[in-house]
């Protein structure tokens, strides 16, 4: 974990994508899609079934690790509005497990907006914290400091013929989004002009390695 | 050319053909030649028969022969007569001269479609309605055509399929997905004969089997068609010195331009698409006459690649600088001479290149080979010899690919409820699939439904479910429709289209080469140095610039050099009578290599290290390809890691493997031990970039997710998943899940050359002489000159990979 100043606040980033706030031992984590695989069944594509458990068993790991005592989930937290009730019982077991455990937000996005079971945690559309706006998608107006997701962000570099890609944070002195935390969660390059658009000018993609925060500009 | 243009013979024709046939025949004072008329006696005698003839010989002709003798005995009888395979969907040129036109001039009744991808809708619902008699397609569009439900009163008239280029496709997935087509088609229609076409092969036999239903080789006749005139095949050396080092031959630009000058229509083929740009680059500048000349290849659009066709079709171009992507079937009358930039690879290659000039057997095809280096003058001149002594490549016959097999199966259902027991009786009727156990055809049928997982989450989701009286059927027509969509073999790299400002498409790269560029940055494309202005997800845009380009890298897995080349040019080593033949640069190398190190024997492993500026180097000349020595470096410097040796990297080429390090290798012996496949083979394989290509490929061919359809883009909202995370899922969950085993088993065999690799490493610890040297050796310079585009070592390093970027990318975005 490395540390990440923004707005005012101190931060550690991880590189599996989530970011710790110690002062307030709060884990932030966007677009974790449970039920993605199934969802994409559905229609005839018969992706494997475990993303929705993967995923919950690293959220748990960091949670008890970190102690983590509440978690913000920044939107698209399941593929769909009924995701939740296609959860296997041991996926529902531990989700449940951690709502109880931890204060726990759901923040709505534009995949799970109006869902119908979410196994404990309370739901909003967005949410306030100490002067720090938490909410799915990048508001382009937005005065305040903001912490989103979304766009899923990915890293794409090639250095001496290897391509090396990585699940990044999008920053600017005011925005921050959040790389995806789901198993099954593509990426969208840091530098795509949706992205570009959402931050403005002077954004710079983030890599948490073990050791470092290393820091890309975005060419506009 | 159709047939001898020679005066009558007074001996009979023998099968006699069919009146029109036999006029048609003498209105033009030609002859049948022996194999049409063999390929004939075969087809009355109710044969499968198998043609192996060189290019020119008459080979499509003999195929629709018998066709068009029993249609016309039979007057014409409405119904799907003969279907033509091709693994081209350019037909056209081929077929006009040798189907069409004498259909026409025999006043022959016969309606004759193609049918492929690019077919409007309605004439493809028309042809399953009022079927032609004769029905030209690819594999791919057959195995639709196999999916609808009619396709039983469709091919139940069939007498004859006629697959042609069978030597180029049988081997791959398009031929595992062909053969399992032939098993479905028999069994439509019974008594429908099959028939290949094939270029000159090592194995004829081997062609035999795979086209027999059952294996049954005694069932198929093989007609083997006269030998043209030996080519008359030279190769082209520098005015100076063979040089030491690179692949391309691009020295000589100017000499490759006098023989473009010199004769009607050349075409020039390189290895790579980049070597295609930079050598049409090179020929440019030497173009002092402002001969036409032009470049095609795979990246370039469609309708450029369709542009410069037509030009060499009107006998508009001097030259074209090819690849690949011309290896096969487009024929021109008007090509003269061949032109091989770098080592041909394999002698097969060569000779089919050579056909692609001078479609006349009974004169000398003419052709010119460009070695690169020292090592590939030697790779040319056992080329030539291996050509001489009519040495052909083998073909490697491998088991079916299982993603095909579930492709093939969904088609089945998609036409008609199936008994599992019978499919899987069928099935096996196809070569690939004779060995396929019981329990791996049910976990393809549950691969299908429902994906197959062990956590049985999807039931209510089922795309096949078995029903009451035990048949496999679709379960709901939304699938057949995806099916329908989604089928094909020909997995495409994801790309970035190049693009000007302005929109204008010309062409694509694939995604890892974009990736490695920057604004700023030129390179050679469509025969244009550009310069990149910016890029997206989804475009590269640029412009033309002056700039000079630098060298573009479309890297990925090579052609390697064949086991027979590689054992010759081993001969020649060890052979000093044989040396008198080569250029005196060539001579003096090997004979200063024998002085200061040795030269090995033909079965010898040697190993040579020394120190070079504060390095050491070891080298091993292994002769078992690029593919296997790039997997071999891999391991290699794993071990060496593991042994405290601190390696820092490693570069190939198809001869030899060169590691260094900071401490020396004292015991190569310990390094090439066949273990290494075990453990560190096993590994780095399933941590690779490599296996995630194979799962991508048979994911997609497998059904298990959507192709992405070009023009049906990705937008920034609609992110979809990745193979490689489906991958990583997978392999923690489910790592013996079935479509995990097909993409190790196409990774092993044919990405990383697996075998060659074991053989090598089995016969290490027997065969190796180790030389330790004060300094590098002569036959160490062709492979040592590659570092600096190396590889690095494994490791942490991809962290470090990332860090360095970083460096670059402040200092180039500096605002000072």
């Amino acid at each position: 974990m490395v540390p990440l100043s923004f707005a005012g606040h101190e931060f550690l980033t991880r590189p599996d994508g989530a970011l710790f706030w110690p002062a307030r031992r709060a884990l932030l984590v966007a677009d974790l899609h449970f039920e993605k695989a199934s969802w994409y069944a559905a229609g005839g594509q018969m992706l494997p079934p475990y993303d929705s458990i993967d995923t919950l068993r690293q959220l748990d790991a960091v949670v008890r690790a970190l102690e983590v005592e509440q978690v913000w989930c920044l939107g698209d937290s399941f593929h769909d509005a009924a995701g939740c009730t296609r959860l296997s019982d041991a996926a529902q077991r531990l989700l449940r497990d951690l709502t109880q455990r931890t204060r726990w937000t759901w923040i709505t996005g534009n995949h799970d907006a109006g869902m119908i079971d979410h196994c404990g945690g309370r739901i909003v559309e967005e949410a306030q914290v100490d002067g720090l706006i938490l909410r799915h998608e990048a508001l382009a107006g937005e005065t305040q400091p903001e912490l989103s997701g979304h766009y899923h962000p990915k890293l794409r570099v090639s250095v001496r013929g290897r391509r090396v890609s990585r699940r990044c944070f999008v920053a600017t002195p005011t925005k921050l989004i959040l790389p995806a935390f789901g198993a099954l969660t593509g990426g969208l390059d840091a530098a795509h002009p949706e992205i570009l658009r959402a931050v403005g000018r002077g954004a710079e993609a983030l890599v948490a390695t073990e050791r470092k925060l290393l820091r890309f500009p975005i060419a506009a | 050319m159709l047939a001898v243009n020679a005066p009558s013979l007074s001996a009979p024709i023998d099968p006699p053909l069919t009146a029109p046939l036999r006029d048609w025949f003498a209105a033009r004072g030609w002859q049948p030649r022996r194999h049409q008329l063999d390929m004939l006696a075969a087809a009355r005698a109710g044969q499968h028969s198998l043609l192996v003839a060189p290019t020119g010989a008459g080979k499509t002709l003999a195929g629709f022969l018998p066709s068009l003798d029993d249609l016309i005995a039979h007057g014409g009888a409405e119904g799907l007569h003969t279907l033509y395979v091709s693994p081209l969907k350019a037909l056209a040129v081929d077929v006009q001269r040798n189907l069409l036109t004498p259909i026409e001039e025999m006043g022959l009744s016969l309606r004759v479609e193609t049918r492929s991808g690019d077919t409007p809708s309605d004439r493809k619902a028309r042809q399953r309605t009022r079927p032609p008699h004769i029905l030209l397609t690819t594999p791919e569009s057959l195995s639709l055509l196999l999916s609808y439900p009619d396709s039983d009163q469709l091919f139940e008239t069939l007498k004859t399929v006629v697959i042609d280029e069978v030597h180029a496709f049988a081997t791959q997935k398009r031929g595992d997905l062909l053969s399992l087509s032939l098993a479905r088609l028999q069994r439509l229609a019974p008594d429908m004969r099959r028939v290949a076409l094939s270029a000159t092969v090592a194995d004829p036999d081997g062609y035999r089997a795979w086209l027999a239903p059952y294996g049954d080789i005694d069932s198929v006749a093989k007609v083997v068609g006269e030998k043209g005139a030996d080519p008359d095949i030279a190769i082209l050396l520098p005015q100076d010195r063979v040089p030491w080092s690179g692949h391309s031959g691009r020295y000589a630009a100017a000499q490759v331009m006098a023989e473009i000058e010199t004769h009607q229509t050349t075409i020039v083929f390189c290895n790579t698409r980049s070597l295609a740009e930079l050598i049409f680059q090179d020929l440019w500048k030497a173009n002092e006459m402002q001969l036409p000349i032009g470049v095609h290849h795979g990246s370039l659009a469609r309708e450029a690649r369709r542009k410069v066709e037509a030009a060499m079709a009107d006998g508009k171009l001097r030259a074209l600088v090819a690849t690949a992507s011309l290896d096969l079937g487009v024929d021109w009358g008007n090509v003269d001479c061949v032109i091989q930039m770098g080592a041909p690879k394999g002698s097969s290659r060569l000779l089919q290149r050579i056909g692609r000039a001078n479609h006349r057997l009974d004169e000398p095809s003419e052709a010119v080979v460009v070695p690169g280096n020292r090592f590939e003058y030697l790779e040319a001149r056992a080329a030539l010899d291996a050509v001489e002594a009519g040495e052909l490549d083998p073909d490697i016959f491998r088991p079916g690919g299982l993603d095909v097999l579930a492709q093939h199966l969904m088609a089945c259902a998609c036409a008609a409820p199936f008994d599992a027991a019978e499919m899987l009786e069928e099935v096996r009727g196809a070569l690939p699939y004779s060995a396929l156990d019981d329990d791996t055809f049910e976990r393809v049928l549950n691969f299908i439904a429902d994906g197959g997982y062990a956590l049985r989450a999807y039931d209510k989701f089922k795309r096949l479910t078995k029903d009451t009286d035990g048949l496999w059927r679709v379960s709901h027509p939304k699938f057949v429709t995806q099916h329908r969509l989604n089928a094909g073999i020909i997995v495409d790299a994801s790309t970035l289209d190049v693009r000007f400002k302005n929109g204008r498409k010309l062409g694509t790269v694939e995604e890892y080469f974009a990736a490695s560029l920057t604004p700023g940055d030129t390179f050679f494309f469509a025969g244009m140095s550009l310069e990149v202005e910016r890029m997206d997800a989804i475009d590269l845009v640029v412009r033309a610039t002056a700039r000079p380009a630098r060298i573009p890298s479309y890297s990925g897995a090579r052609m390697p050099l064949s086991t027979n080349l590689a054992r010759r040019v081993r001969g020649f080593l060890h052979d000093p009578e044989q040396w008198a033949r080569f250029p005196d640069d060539v001579r003096e190398w090997l004979e200063v290599q024998r002085y200061r190190s040795i030269l090995p024997g033909p079965d010898q492993l040697l190993v040579e290290t020394f120190p070079r500026e504060g390095r050491h180097y070891m080298v091993a000349y292994s002769f078992e390809g690029w593919n296997a020595h790039q997997a071999l470096g891999m391991l290699i410097t794993r071990r060496m890691e593991g042994q405290g040796l601190k390696p820092l990297g490693f570069v190939a080429n198809d001869y030899a493997l060169a590691c260094y390090s900071l401490d020396p290798v004292t015991d190569p012996a310990s390094l090439f031990s066949p273990d290494i496949l075990e453990h560190e083979f096993v590994e780095w394989v399933q941590g690779s970039a490599l296996l995630k290509r194979a799962f991508r490929e048979v994911a997609v061919i497998g059904g298990l997710v959507e192709r992405q359809h070009p023009g049906k883009r990705k937008s920034g909202r609609q992110v979809t998943f990745s193979t490689d995370l489906i991958y990583d899922v997978l392999r923690r969950y489910e790592p013996d899940h079935l479509l995990l085993r097909a993409a190790w088993e196409d990774a092993r065999a044919r990405m990383t050359d697996v075998g060659r690799l074991g053989d090598l490493l089995d016969r290490a610890g027997d065969t190796m002489v180790h030389r330790d040297l004060p300094r590098v050796s002569p036959l160490a310079v062709p492979v040592l000159v590659l570092i600096g585009r190396e590889n690095v070592a494994q490791g942490s390093a991809d962290d470090e990979l990332l860090e360095q970027a970083e460096v670059l990318a402040a200092e180039a975005m500096a605002r000072d």
